[in-house]
């Protein structure tokens, strides 16, 4: 299924969860915050937030800035 | 002066410099940089991972979050909504609730919208945040906010990124006057002057990013920051002269010889 990932087309296993979603995009959860639809998933609930088709995700982490 | 601490809704600080974290040359530097800068305040902003590649460095790598408190800002965010949206993502990322509130008016200027600003402000604080907003030098605007509840207060001395220093010491002056939480100058300091100026007026801090990453030499400029942010505290504290049209000798006038 597809998913958007920043505003990218990305291709993940039908079912997968947030977790299976940021160990395939290489990304350590600790230093990242993540919406699906809008709405903040917590860390603690990625393993178990499953991901639908056409979902839209932000993963945002911090960067420099002033 | 050892009990001259910065308290911002609560927590103690030691320096009153607070230093931005964007615009350096790479990470290292800008490590070094807030190190000599004795900030203890530090701003980050918030933005997408980069998906496509893994294997850029992570500015997280270089900063110890126990060592510094992180300030994330909403710089970029052009409506209340984008800006309480950021900041609930880096609350998320962060797990702190201090945040530096930031809702611009136009691209040119980088002036805030101080309507939005109001309307976010409300809303984050509602939520729990910590809020300390960039705002105009206005007094008015400035007691609105500290109203609503925002920890400090956050005028800007010039536009961001301009280095023209205090452009209108009178309304800061103004606002120290009439504002109970803490004042700090957000934008505008070109140089170590513009600091002090900012600190003798009696701010309780200064922040800065460019004035230190666009310097020819950071890690200096870094080091004369903190000097010229003390040095305008201990002034302001010392109390000036005032100031007089003529002169008043400083040598005694009697015992001339002849």
């Amino acid at each position: 299924m597809f998913v958007t990932v920043n505003g990218n087309s990305t291709e993940v296993k039908d079912g997968s969860s947030l977790a299976e979603l940021l160990a395939h995009l290489q990304i350590k959860r600790e230093h990242v915050a993540v919406e699906v639809n809008l709405d903040i998933v917590p860390k603690t609930s990625y393993d178990s937030r499953t991901l639908a088709t056409g979902d839209v995700i932000e993963i945002v982490q911090f960067v420099g800035g002033g | 002066m050892a009990e001259d601490k910065l308290v911002i809704a609560g927590r103690e600080f030691n320096s009153r410099l607070m230093v931005g974290t964007g615009k350096y040359a790479d990470f290292r530097q800008m490590a070094q940089a807030l190190e000599v800068s004795g900030a203890e305040i530090i701003t980050v902003a918030v933005r997408r991972v980069n998906i496509s590649d893994r294997n850029q460095e992570s500015l997280l790598d270089y900063i110890d979050p126990k060592k510094y408190t992180l300030l994330p800002n909403t710089a970029g965010c052009y409506t209340a909504d984008d800006a309480v949206r950021t900041c609930r993502l880096a609350r998320e990322a962060g797990l702190s609730d201090f945040v530096k509130l930031e809702v611009l008016g136009d691209e040119k200027t980088l002036f805030p919208d101080n309507e939005e600003l109001l309307k976010a402000a409300r809303i984050l604080i509602k939520e729990g945040f910590t809020v300390l907003p960039y705002c105009s030098d206005d007094v008015i605007l400035c007691r609105k906010l500290e109203d609503i509840g925002c920890a400090a207060v956050m005028p800007l001395g010039a536009p961001i990124g301009s280095g023209l220093g205090i452009r209108n010491p009178y309304n800061i002056r103004i606002i120290l006057e009439n504002i109970k939480v803490p004042v700090i100058v957000d934008a505008g300091v070109g140089s170590a002057s513009d600091a002090a100026i900012a600190m003798e007026l009696g701010c309780a801090g200064v922040l800065m990013n460019t004035a230190i990453a666009g310097a020819q030499d950071p890690i200096a400029m870094a080091e004369a920051m903190k000097l010229a942010v003390i040095a305008g505290r201990l002034s302001y504290k010392a109390g000036r002269i005032p100031r007089k049209l003529y002169a008043n000798a400083s040598s005694p006038l009697d015992g001339m010889i002849g």
